[in-house]
């Protein structure tokens, strides 16, 4: 008997769901279109960025013509990339070629599936949160060797074994920080990340907590996102440019836009993680008590949040956009010296100093 | 797969980015002209012919990052789960993950000293 009701039940729940699934089959789509549509934009500002404060710093003026300020550089840039012949090498492998790039979009772009830009305003709230961050992004490298390999040209082949071993060496200090950091929320999930950060304002943050987890997450985000000082795959005066050599068109279009998705995503994980994410972060002030508007009743407050999560993205973006025109590239013994013999012990020791403290305090 | 609702929206939002890239090379395919010639789909090698064959043997050194590496990222996936328990776990439960630590830290000072952390 008891298995029979379990069965119906579990039949009764079962058809209910896949009839809710189709009634609200579509609306699902509108929120991921809306990230997408939100992702492309924001790329969109970090390369119109990216010029005007590249020369800004070395004295020249920049984009100037397309649009207001040279707003619309970044557009005339792609749509150009769409209008350009797509080359494919007769001596390489075209299905590896073509499947590359690819591999490298989709990967980085299911990451922002995570990322929280307001309260309970993430896509979906996963417990595994973080990991699945650090998980789906050991498969952009398979699509960088992929291309390199696929060119049959031995500057994409350098490049392509240069990247995939740049970025496991790398993978390992920036894993052991997030561990760390979810050691100290008790959680992986992104948004208890931040609400753990949330208790003290300005001082929860968990910059303050983890210092020389900070610095190692910087240093490893910057090299996984193959950035000066780490862009070794592209080296030009060695490797011409690396994996992307022989990709012309719409396809190194999308290497492109890989890089850029993937430099946004760093520094909204580091806004996450060490941040306070979406909070303001004013110990006393908050903003509805400031406006005096009830929290519940607050399309403003979601504004608001979105707001001041991209404000603290961007403003590591612009250090990283300062980094790239300040220091110059590492050669590639130097590159792994660092990352194996540097980061990861002080990763790891990082993490055992994290343990230990939160025993304490157990 | 299907028993994880949660997770629906991690595939819904896998087939709609799949879509990126296809549709780009669908518009470029139609949009973009074709002029192919020999010359132009060699493969570049500062101006000169192509040399031989880049599908060749490499470095052995990659091999050997790649294997510490596949050490010490299944070693932080298995200190994941503890991470996220820890306040439940305790002490006895630290040692041991301390102990677990202690085995690949052991063999990357190994590794070390038997220079497979050295590029040349």
């Amino acid at each position: 008997m008891i298995i029979d009701t379990t069965e119906v039940q579990t039949i009764n729940s079962f058809s209910t769901s896949e009839f809710l699934k189709e009634v609200y089959g579509l609306i699902w789509i509108v929120p991921i279109l809306t990230l997408i549509l939100g992702i492309t934009i924001g790329v969109l500002v970090i390369v119109w960025l990216e010029r005007e404060i590249s020369a800004a710093i070395q004295q020249r003026i920049g984009p100037e013509y397309a649009g207001p300020l040279g707003i619309l550089q970044a557009i005339a840039d792609g749509t150009k990339l769409l209008f350009k012949e797509d080359l494919l090498p007769s001596r390489g492998d075209i299905r590896l070629f073509s499947v590359g790039p690819s591999i490298a979009v989709i990967s980085i772009l299911l990451s922002y599936l995570v990322i929280p830009f307001g309260y309970r305003l993430v896509l979906a709230d996963l417990s595994i949160g973080v990991f699945l961050w650090i998980a789906i992004s050991s498969i952009a490298p398979i699509g960088l060797l992929m291309s390199g390999y696929g060119s049959n040209n031995k500057y994409s082949f350098l490049g392509g074994l240069r990247a995939a071993a740049q970025s496991i060496s790398y993978e390992i200090p920036l894993t052991l920080c997030v561990l760390s950091i979810s050691l100290l929320s008790n959680s992986s999930s992104t948004v208890d990340i931040v609400e753990a950060q949330s208790k003290y304002g300005f001082w929860g943050w968990n910059l303050w907590r983890q210092p020389i987890g900070f610095i190692v997450f910087l240093i490893s985000s910057l090299a996984e996102c193959e950035r000066l000082p780490f862009d070794l795959p592209e080296a030009e005066e060695e490797l011409v440019a690396g994996y992307q050599t022989e990709y012309s068109g719409i396809k190194y279009g999308l290497f492109y836009l890989a890089s850029y998705l993937n430099l946004l995503v760093s520094s909204l994980f580091v806004t996450v993680l060490y941040l306070g994410g979406w909070n303001l972060s004013i110990p006393y002030i908050s903003i509805p008590e400031l406006f005096g508007i009830n929290k519940i009743a607050g399309i403003f407050g979601m504004t608001m949040g979105i707001l001041i999560t991209l404000i603290k993205a961007y403003l590591f973006l612009f250090i990283s956009i300062t980094t790239r025109w300040t220091l110059p590239r590492m050669r590639m013994d130097q590159l792994l010296n660092l990352g194996w013999k540097f980061l990861l012990p002080i990763s790891l020791g990082n993490l055992l100093l994290t343990t230990s403290s939160q025993l304490v305090s157990l | 797969m299907f028993l994880l609702h949660e997770y629906d929206i991690l595939w819904a939002f896998l087939i709609i980015s799949s879509v990126i890239p296809i549709l780009a090379f669908v518009i470029s395919g139609v949009l973009a002209p074709v002029s192919e010639g020999p010359e132009k789909l060699s493969s570049y090698e500062s101006g000169i012919e192509p040399m031989g064959d880049a599908w060749l043997q490499f470095r052995i050194r990659y091999y050997m990052f790649a294997l510490v590496f596949v050490v010490f990222d299944v070693e932080t996936v298995f200190l994941y789960p503890w991470a996220m328990s820890f306040d439940v776990l305790g002490v006895s439960v630290f040692i041991e993950a301390l102990i677990f630590v202690l085995i690949p830290i052991v063999g990357s000072v190994y590794a070390w000293r038997k220079g497979a952390l050295e590029w040349s």
